[in-house]
């Protein structure tokens, strides 16, 4: 069941939470919407599901061709898995999971033994089985997640919808569950769309990543080409660290820091500013000039511990920057603080234009933006 | 939510208990003042209603009791509780739910409107009625005209102490069901129950413990109340006479084994409110502590 939305709006007050958005979601794939807080990615998921409703003048929602835009939330089918959970919690793991099948109309309603079988099946899908008697108050965070899941499942649902799913879990049973609900999903094959903040689980899971930003959809793509070739400039800050610099572009050159490169897609410009993106592993150092435009730094602090090596530099022209080489070729060169290196830049993402809000305005180069709640 | 993590701190709490504990003379005397403070204010005046009940005799009790106008007193009050619980159970859930689970304009006003009744006079509250319901009242001569009596009658008593145990049952309710959050509910439509379904199933086990506690104090204020019905209820005997206007009555009449033989069946009430508050409170406190664990709280 594929989901294609048109033209979504969304206010609340003075607040828009989401401007003209649209999207398709292809039948069996698992897709994220990823974004900051406020970026108006669940409002988005809440919208789908049916739990909001846009504002009049969106378009349609589509569930396959069919308009569900104006069908309320219990006749979409769709399993919603919320960031707390929300399960029942008067309820027994076993009735939380059959919740959705006992409050079927009697004629829709399967038989005692059917419900007991499917939640059977589910509970062991999950791997909580042996947990059906327990209430939701005797679980881990990690197994009420896994129920919430199975509750969601049980009404057979066309698409499903995770809110944050792994946002209230500690970091090791966040990373086992992520890879949990990869295979899960490659086993069910359900249309799903999650909600996340966490730039790691949108690229480590997702068949897509949708990225959003105030309201907008900022790009669409598989989680390759959002890290490798990002279209805005909020996508290659948002996505991983990178470094920033302010730069210039004439006839065909870009300069900044010390350096000037070609530029021929610039070759029209006249000294126009510029916004320098480089990802910190995209620069080679090097202590000795080696041939390839590049230019000086010294060496501030150093970050070994791990597969590469990670240094803060300060450049010649005075921008601090951080880059990271591999551990061996780090000892090779035998670099320490203070000692001078040449930096030269592989890959370098360049963005005009005057939308200065989106570049970072803070002197500190290094966008780092982890998961923020 | 680990274990762990939920024994750091009430580890932290005993530690910092000890280390704020007073001397055991200072904490005797505390616990001292305290008990004889409650025993000179609420010990002493309950043994001495049911002493002065008893007084001439469980026999004299007893007839006291089964006198025409204390068994009319007796139903009118039990009627009067019987038709105000339920309204106020009902109108406390839809207010509650209202509340806690929308957001609409006036919410702030809505619940000040709520506390009204307890930041009133009684008295205030049942001379409103008179202004609206009385002989001169704004609606009284179209009453009049109609033939149909509200004040010096059971509709005005049972009014006015509507109005007056409105707020217990939304009260208790408020709180509760904000700190739930509307999430099960959410749950609930997103599988497919109805609004029914989903008060029934999710809202209503949820809040059962709440609600009960709100009920029997509302049960206990709508069987005690005085002044709101000593105003509208006109003191006629063996018709609007509920159980605490007919004790101030025997009272006035000096029948002291009467008055407090009818005083000990209210005293009575209050002890078994008490006892199931008690329970009520402990339970309200876990579904309480579920709705924080349960991943109920908001981020």
């Amino acid at each position: 069941m594929s989901i294609e939305v048109r033209n979504i709006s969304k206010t609340f007050g003075k607040f828009t939470a989401l401007s003209n958005v649209s999207l398709t979601v292809q039948t069996g794939e698992l897709v994220a919407l990823l974004g900051p807080s406020g970026s108006g990615k669940t409002t988005l998921l809440r919208i789908i599901a049916g739990l909001e409703r846009p504002d009049p003048g969106s378009g349609p929602i589509l569930f396959q061709d069919e308009n569900v835009a104006r069908r309320g939330v219990g006749a979409r089918q769709v399993g919603f898995v919320f960031q707390h959970y929300a399960l029942f919690r008067h309820m027994t793991v076993f009735e939380n999971v059959a919740f959705g099948l006992r409050v079927r109309p009697r004629k829709l309603r399967p038989a005692k033994a059917v419900i007991h079988q499917r939640v059977t099946k589910l509970l062991q899908l999950v791997q909580l089985e042996t947990f059906a008697n327990r209430y939701p108050h005797q679980l881990s965070g990690g197994q009420r997640q896994r129920i919430a899941l199975a509750r969601a499942l049980a009404i057979e649902p066309k698409v499903l919808l995770l809110d944050e799913p792994f946002g209230a879990l500690d970091a090791k049973v966040r990373k086992e569950l992520r890879q949990w609900l990869r295979r899960l999903h490659d086993e069910i094959h359900v249309t799903s769309v999650f909600v996340t903040h966490d730039q790691d689980e949108a690229l480590e899971l997702a068949d897509r990543v949708v990225v959003m930003d105030h309201g907008h959809v900022e790009q669409i793509g598989t989680p390759d080409e959002v890290f490798h070739s990002p279209s805005t400039e909020f996508v290659t800050t948002f996505l991983g660290q990178v470094n920033f610099f302010r730069g210039r572009v004439e006839g065909g050159k870009l300069y900044f820091a010390t350096l000037a490169c070609d530029a021929p897609e610039h070759a029209a410009a006249s000294s126009q500013p510029v916004r320098v993106f480089v990802r910190p592993h995209d620069f080679e150092v090097d202590t000795h000039r080696n041939g390839a435009p590049a230019f000086k730094a010294t060496v501030v602090r150093i970050h070994s511990a791990g597969p590469n090596a990670r240094l803060d530099l300060v450049a010649e022209s005075g921008e601090p920057l951080c880059v990271e080489m591999p551990l061996d070729r780090f000892r090779a060169c035998g670099i320490g603080p203070g000692t001078q290196v040449f930096v030269s830049p592989r890959d370098i993402k360049v963005f005009t234009g005057d939308d200065q809000d989106t570049a970072p305005s803070d002197p500190e180069p290094i966008r780092s933006r982890q998961a923020q709640g | 939510m680990s274990e762990a993590a939920i024994r750091i701190p009430s580890a932290a709490q005993a530690r910092s208990h000890a280390a704020i504990t007073e001397p055991r003379l200072v904490r005797w005397a505390l616990i001292g003042v305290a008990l004889v403070f409650l025993g000179l204010f609420l010990v002493v005046p309950l043994v001495a209603v049911f002493a002065q009940a008893l007084a001439k005799g469980l026999a004299v009790y007893g007839q006291s009791l089964v006198t025409r106008d204390s068994l009319a007193a007796i139903r009118l009050t039990l009627l009067v509780a019987v038709l105000v619980v339920p309204l106020n159970t009902v109108f406390g859930v839809a207010a509650a739910w209202a509340i806690s689970k929308f957001e609409f304009v006036g919410k702030q006003l809505l619940i000040t409107l709520i506390d009204l009744p307890f930041s009133v006079s009684p008295v205030i509250s049942g001379l409103i009625f008179i202004l609206l319901f009385g002989r001169n009242g704004w609606l009284g001569p179209w009453l009049a005209a109609h033939d149909y009596k509200v004040i010096f009658a059971l509709p005005g008593i049972v009014l006015a102490t509507l109005f007056v145990t409105f707020p217990f049952v939304a009260r208790e309710l408020i709180p509760l069901m904000q700190a739930q959050g509307t999430e099960e509910e959410e749950a609930a439509r997103v599988l497919g129950a109805g609004g029914w379904q989903t008060f029934r199933r999710v809202t209503l086990p949820n809040i059962k413990w709440g609600l009960l506690y709100g009920v029997i104090l509302a049960n206990g204020r709508a069987m005690g109340e005085f002044g709101a019905v000593s105003v509208v209820s006109g003191h006629i005997r063996g018709q609007t006479n509920t159980m605490p206007l007919h004790v101030e009555i025997l009272y006035n009449e000096y029948n002291l084994v009467a008055a407090f033989s009818v005083a000990s069946l209210l005293a009575s009430l209050a002890l078994v409110t008490l006892v199931l508050k008690a329970v009520l409170q402990w339970k309200v406190a876990r579904q309480l502590a579920l709705a924080a664990d349960a991943g109920g709280m908001k981020p």
